[in-house]
């Protein structure tokens, strides 16, 4: 089992709590992991990535090779984009909708969600909006976590604990709401994938 | 996992090694991608009910050298900084080779390939060469962690500082790291030498053979380092020397079938002879792969190029001379075919960091434009290192420098001398104490004609929200130095305060001689998180 995610965004939106469930149930898998984060200069609302590797084999390279990444998971729409090149050409591009617009220039989104819709394999989701429905103003991370769970080789139950470990220190509240935001992702993603 | 196993960033399994290594005390300034070695000994419970030393420094020069005067007791110590954090601490890290060690002391530092936060890609290797220091790069997280307890017993056994050497893509990647049973603290224990630290020329010179009589011992130990692994290979055509990181790439390319040619995985320095005669003799090419600086490859080619076997990488076009590796083009390197992949479409824009909305360096920027580009036109504003730089970026376009931490001022300084007029410096209250001040103690004597903005934000924003010397301590600093206090000018840079800010930029362009204005505002960032941190408080 190998699977490679590019996790993609815009500094402050949060990228490492993603990294931080999926990590974790990963990890309760019994599966080995790498995850190379960006820090510095790019977390002043410029384009961030992390590369999640998991495997239950060695993983040699911190960094996901191009054109070998099973997931691409964005927050953002343009940022899923600029990471096409890392996408296997079996791979699933998972991205949210809505875009963080922090740059004078930002293309027409219109523009960019034919982009998305050109990827064999993608789901897009308007996952602020989503969350918003939820009551979960925070939740967009974890909407986009479970759509993209649809795609991944890992125990759905695992990535729950995953949740209960990142959230447990808010409150059962905060955790319950967090675990059907994931499942409304995910059941997003059954009903919207493109193939 | 087990309870022993725990998930690391590269940088924080330093920290945990160091501490398990029996540490007594840190030393940095902050500096990407090193800075979350200090945060997590900072965090950490071992090292608060050790009471292990772990309190920011002024600089990286400070901060190494107060690890010297730990080692000079018998105690473990480690200094840590980014690759450009090394030039400022070349001073005493280079005499250190000279002096020795008495306790264990490690300086790591983290290159920065690619200038991913950086102004420079600067090899760290080198200097290390240059000290004649021995050198521990870790391939992985778990050999960062275990390179801490051989780091401080190469160091004991011989005398020396050893530096331990990150680059980005490890120090800031995280996996599992298995602990090792801690070691307690070294006592204090004087050096038996008492003229060790002693460099007068008649001893230094005395030290200086002591250090080049260690150099063999030092590759007899590489050359029986477990870190140093020789694979054997059926395909002699080539053969491959990776260094630290880059044995990582080489493999992700060898995941499913071995690795045919034979390959050197190379991670402790002075560079183990035995093993490049072993692959020298026996291949008719070598490839060198090292993140960074082609610093291995040099060597082996030689000025004059002539050696038995065709040396190739970045120097070679194999590999490109410069930026970071990726399993890709050591692919190619390697010869192998590529992987399908698409290109990004077009449509895509770029995204740079800017300054945070509500950011005081805004304010700053607008009253500096409008009092000097406006009235004087371009060119006139000198810069540091911090997130200020930023203002070098539309809308801005600001600044007209960026060099060095604390150059703003000495540069401003220059210009003034040479007739510009008029001469300013924006330097951040964490640079400035950094290594500002001395600077603007050259401007004092000479009464030069500048204006120094101190952007004060209360924090080292840049590398994600420390302490900061400075804070609270602008004014007696300045004043100390010598700067007239009626012009020492602090404003409270908003919105509303614009026209002030603006005339008192004016006032002291007219004042011929050192004027210091600093606006104080607390950076957004650190303000937000202490606002989380006190409600999380108080639910708790
Ligand atoms: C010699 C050296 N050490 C460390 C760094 C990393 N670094 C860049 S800016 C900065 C701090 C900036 O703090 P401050 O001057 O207060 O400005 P702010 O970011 O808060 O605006 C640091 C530590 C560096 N570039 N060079
Ligand atoms: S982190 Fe602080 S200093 Fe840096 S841009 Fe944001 S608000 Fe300004």
């Amino acid at each position: 089992m190998k699977l490679d995610i590019i996790l993609a965004g815009v500094g402050g939106q949060g990228i490492l709590s993603i990294a931080t469930v999926i990590g974790y149930a990963a990890v309760q898998s019994g599966l080995d992991l790498k995850q190379a984060e960006t820090h510095g200069m790019s977390q002043r609302g410029g384009d961030v990535q992390s590369h999640l590797r998991i495997s239950d084999h060695t993983i040699y390279s911190d960094l996901v090779p191009e054109g070998a990444a099973d997931i691409i998971l964005s927050v953002e729409p343009m940022e899923s984009l600029r990471y096409i090149p890392y996408l296997s050409p079996q791979g699933w591009l998972v991205t949210n909708t809505t875009p963080f617009k922090n740059i004078p220039n930002y293309p027409d989104l219109y523009k960019i969600i034919k982009e998305v819709g050109k990827v064999p394999h993608h789901v897009a989701i308007d996952a602020d909006g989503m969350a918003k429905e939820l009551k979960n103003s925070r939740g967009m991370n974890m909407v986009m976590t479970g759509a993209a769970s649809l795609f991944m080789d890992i125990d759905f139950e695992k990535l729950k604990e995953g949740i209960r470990y990142s959230f447990g220190r808010k409150g059962q509240e905060i955790v319950d709401l967090n675990i059907a935001t994931l499942e409304a992702g995910r059941k997003f993603a059954e009903e919207n994938r493109s193939s | 996992m087990d309870n022993n196993t725990l998930l690391l960033l590269g940088d924080e399994a330093v920290a945990q090694g160091a501490l398990d290594a029996g540490v007594s005390g840190f030393y940095a300034y902050p500096g990407t991608p090193s800075t979350e070695i200090m945060e997590y000994v900072q965090h950490s419970k071992q090292a608060a009910e050790k009471n292990i030393h772990r309190t920011w420094s002024a600089n990286e020069k400070t901060a190494v050298e107060a690890a010297l005067g730990m080692s000079y007791t018998g105690k473990r110590t480690m200094a840590m900084m980014k690759h450009v954090g090394l030039n400022v601490a070349a001073d005493p890290f280079i005499n250190s080779g000279i002096t020795g060690a008495n306790g264990g002391i490690i300086v790591t530092v983290a290159d920065d390939p690619s200038m991913h936060s950086s102004q420079d890609e600067q090899d760290s290797r080198v200097l290390a060469n240059f000290a004649m220091v021995p050198i521990l790069e870790p391939s992985n997280q778990q050999e960062a962690y275990q390179m801490c307890f051989t780091a401080f017993e190469l160091s004991e056994k011989f005398q020396t500082p050893v530096m331990l050497r990150l680059t980005t893509r490890i120090a800031h990647s995280r996996s599992g790291v298995k602990r090792g049973a801690p070691l307690d603290e070294n006592q204090l224990a004087m050096p038996e030498d008492k003229r060790q630290f002693v460099l007068l020329p008649a001893i230094a010179r005395g030290r200086y053979k002591l250090l080049l009589e260690k150099q063999p011992s030092l590759e007899d130990e590489a050359n029986n380092s477990p870190y140093n692994r020789y694979y054997e290979g059926s395909d002699t055509r080539l053969g491959i020397i990776a260094s630290g990181i880059a044995y990582n790439y080489v493999m992700e390319n060898f995941q499913d079938q071995p690795c045919p040619y034979p390959l050197l995985k190379l991670s402790q320095y002075p560079i183990p002879r035995k093993y490049i005669e072993r692959m020298v003799d026996q291949c008719d090419e070598v490839l060198v792969i090292e993140e960074g600086m082609p610093v291995v490859e040099e060597k082996l080619r030689g000025l004059l190029d002539r050696g038995p076997a065709v040396v190739k990488g970045r120097m070679t076009g194999e590999l490109p001379r410069d930026g970071e590796l990726n399993p890709i083009l050591v692919r190619k390197a390697l010869g192998l075919e590529a992987h399908p992949s698409t290109v990004a479409p077009e449509v895509i824009a770029p995204r740079p960091p800017a300054l945070c909305p509500g950011c005081s360096h805004i304010d700053a920027y607008h009253a500096i434009n409008e009092a000097i580009k406006a009235e004087y036109g371009d060119g006139h504003v000198f810069a540091d290192i911090g997130c200020y730089t930023l203002g070098a970026l539309p809308p801005f376009e600001a600044i007209n420098s960026c060099v060095d931490m604390g150059a703003s001022i000495t540069m401003a300084k220059g210009a003034a001398d040479a007739g510009l007029y008029p001469s300013a410096a924006v330097i951040g209250d964490s640079t400035f104490t950094h290594s500002g001040m001395t600077g603007l103690l050259d401007a004092v004597i000479e009464n030069s004609n500048i204006v120094v903005f101190i952007l004060d934000n209360s924090t080292t924003a840049m590398t994600g929200g420390q302490n900061s010397h400075a804070n609270g301590r602008l004014h007696q600093i300045c004043e100390g130095l010598g700067v007239d206090a009626e012009h020492i000018r602090s404003i409270m840079p908003k919105r509303n305060t614009h026209d002030q800010f603006v005339q008192i930029i004016k006032e002291e362009l007219d004042y011929k001689g050192v004027s210091v204005i600093i606006p104080q505002r607390e950076c957004v960032q650190t303000q937000l998180r202490r606002a989380k941190q006190k409600q999380q408080g108080g639910k708790a």
